[in-house]
């Protein structure tokens, strides 16, 4: 199995004018191809800032990021946001879909920016939705979803373009127990059926030992990196009470 | 992301705040319905100016009589008489500039016919006078070179004059008297209307030269001419036709070089000319003005650009995030930009349009909305769009995708 991910020696400090901020320390970390890691750590560990050069949302001060082989440590803006479009699938804390959009609109952008013809692009936003449990709340505004549904459709967008890794900020972080084991459960079945890439990061070890793999970092570098057999949040589902039925409208 | 997306997600956007759209868009439409009535408004002037230009007859030139000095008396133009037929003549053949030259003896007269009677201006003239005005004859014909040879005794009548002494009916064929002598109506000119300065152009009636040097102003002037019109054979020889007759006219009378002009050279066009001139530069300077409501709407599409670009920053950090470039943020604030303008400058130049239909049917004053105008100022609220558009939408597309992201 190759390396998905594969960072050497990533260095990153932030240049505040009269102070500079080091936040990486000098990270080696591979991925391989099909993996479910958890990043932890306290705030100001690193953790964040190693997730947004892992998402080629911004680029190391030092070291190389070899993605799928390719050295992507210096790219243009333009090839990191191509990157993001083809590789990368983002689900977020607070889910960051688009207010005043229909669920499958918000499915679809991801589609916009590599010019996927309008038929194409409907039927992969249906697909993605109905994978993952949104059938007929196609038409739905966020506003009219749960915290659950909307990571859902989060979680759509981030596969429409069936991306090879999918990074997950603390998906749970704004979702009951009930929704947090669903969604963990969804990034373990899309892990285990679909051999898609997850990197998690969060801070709740509940969470994190769904996870085969846990990876904490402290002060720019990483102090534990374990593997492990991870929980299965199915089995955890079943075990618990029924939930209240989710508010749907 | 193509043109027609970006199009679609630009409509939604400002669909999404009715309000506020509706009012950046009222500064373009104020910006161009303001431009196109300014400058409907001054072309109409400029029309109306080159319309009275058009009735007075073109490239035209009149030389009066001079002035002469007598006992330290100095008396005006046209008080003495100076011109001769032969010099209209001369006028007319020897000068390569000149179209035509018509010798004019005029005064006022009294006209009656039965009982009615009226006083107007009477023009004794050759038939090029009426050819140098451009003014037709709409009922019976027009006076000949035949009447002038054979003195006859006929005249054309202006509309006012016709309509004074006759009513309704029919004034070719009947007798009036002018001064006493009977003459026939052979004929009626057409309607011209009135000169910049309020003058009737119709209260008038024409004789022929020979006639009324017989038997009108003979006493007055004998043998002698009061004006003569020419009419130059265009507008570039204008000037050259006007040293010319100078020149000629001066070594006609045997004038000596340190001897003053005995006749004056007056170019009616150029007086007009000035008044277009003017009549253009008010139509700039209302253009102008009004060029600054637009301009004043632009920086409100730039204000509501910028208040958008922040309220929507988040939005942009989900775009940057899934794989949006910069240029396509950039292209979507931009056009976003671009349609608020151009939908502004569409209701805009609607209204401009009715505007200046409103102000001529209303105010009477001479409107003309031109293809060009419309043209001009529809693209100048798309400019307006574009170059207000530009700084708020490079800004956006400027945004780390990181911190929009997080922006709360």
């Amino acid at each position: 199995m190759h390396d998905l991910i594969r960072v050497e020696q990533l260095v990153k400090i932030y240049d505040l004018g009269e102070v500079q901020v080091p936040a990486l320390m000098g990270v080696d970390l591979c991925i391989a191809a099909g993996e479910f890691v958890a990043i932890m750590g306290a705030s100001g560990s690193g953790k964040s800032t190693f997730m947004n050069i892992i998402g080629c949302l911004d680029r190391p001060s030092r070291g190389r990021y070899f993605l799928e082989e390719a050295d992507v440590s210096d790219l243009t803006k333009d090839d990191l946001a191509r990157i993001r479009n083809e590789k990368i699938g983002f689900v977020f804390q607070s889910f960051n879909l688009l207010s005043r959009t229909t669920a499958l609109e918000n499915v679809e952008l991801p589609l916009f920016y590599n010019n996927t013809p309008s038929r194409a692009r409907h039927q992969r936003a249906m697909e993605a939705l109905s994978g993952v449990g949104l059938a007929g709340r196609e038409h739905h505004h966020p506003s009219q979803l749960s915290g659950g549904q909307q990571q859902r459709v989060a979680i759509a967008r981030a596969l429409v373009n069936r991306p090879s890794l999918i990074l997950a900020d603390e998906p749970t972080g704004n979702l009951d127990t009930r929704t947090s084991l669903e969604i963990v459960d969804l990034f373990q079945r899309l892990n285990q059926q679909s051999r898609i890439t997850v990197i998690l990061v969060t801070h709740e070890q509940d969470i994190a030992r769904y996870a085969g793999r846990q990876v904490i970092f402290r002060d720019g570098i990483v102090v534990q990196d374990l593997s492990f057999q991870p929980r299965q949040a199915a089995d955890d589902l079943t075990r618990m009470p029924p939930a209240v039925q989710e508010a749907v409208s | 992301m193509n043109f027609l997306m970006t199009l679609r997600i630009a409509f939604k956007a400002l669909n999404r705040n009715k309000m506020r759209s509706g009012l950046t868009m009222l500064g373009i439409i104020i910006g161009v319905s303001a431009v196109i009535a300014m400058i409907a408004v001054g072309s109409g002037a400029k029309a109306r100016i080159q319309e009275q230009i058009a009735s007075m007859g073109s490239n035209l030139i009149i030389v009066l009589s001079g002035t002469a000095t007598s006992g330290g008396m100095r008396f005006g133009t046209g008080s003495v008489p100076t011109l001769t037929v032969d010099d209209a003549k001369a006028i007319a053949a020897e000068l390569p500039a000149i179209k035509y030259a018509a010798p004019v003896l005029t005064g006022v007269v009294q006209v009656v016919s039965g009982n009615q009677n009226w006083s107007t201006v009477a023009y004794g003239t050759t038939p090029e006078a009426l050819l140098i005005r451009d003014w037709p004859v709409v009922n019976g014909r027009a006076l000949t070179q035949a009447d002038v040879d054979g003195r006859a005794s006929v005249c054309l009548l202006g509309q006012t004059v016709a309509d004074n002494l006759f009513g309704d009916m029919n004034p070719v064929g009947q007798t009036v008297r002018i001064k006493k002598f009977p003459f026939t109506v052979v004929g009626v000119l057409a309607l011209k209307g009135q000169t910049t300065w309020g003058q009737d152009q119709d209260d008038t009636l024409y004789v022929p030269l020979t006639t009324s040097q017989r038997l009108l102003f003979g006493r007055n002037f004998p043998g002698m001419i009061r004006s003569i019109s020419v009419q130059a054979t265009g507008a570039e020889t204008l000037k050259q036709a006007e040293e010319e007759i100078t020149q000629l006219l001066r070594q006609r009378h045997r004038l000596r070089s340190d001897q003053e002009n005995d006749f004056s050279v007056r170019n009616l066009t150029e007086a007009m000319s000035t008044a277009e001139e003017s009549a253009r530069v008010m139509s700039l300077l209302l253009g102008a003005i009004a060029s600054i409501a637009l301009l004043v709407g632009g920086i409100g599409i730039m204000n509501i650009m910028l208040v958008s670009v922040t309220e929507r920053t988040r939005e942009i950090g989900i775009r940057l995030a899934v794989g949006a470039r910069e240029r396509d943020i950039l292209y979507q604030f931009l056009i976003e930009a671009l349609v608020l303008s151009l939908i502004g400058g569409l209701i805009g130049l609607v209204i401009g349009v009715s505007a200046s239909q409103l102000i001529s049917h209303f105010f009477k004053w001479p409107t003309l909305v031109s293809s060009q105008a419309l043209l001009l100022s529809f693209s100048f609220a798309g400019g307006v769009g574009i170059f207000f558009g530009f700084y708020p939408a490079s800004k956006a597309a400027k945004l780390d995708p990181i911190e929009a992201l997080r922006y709360e």
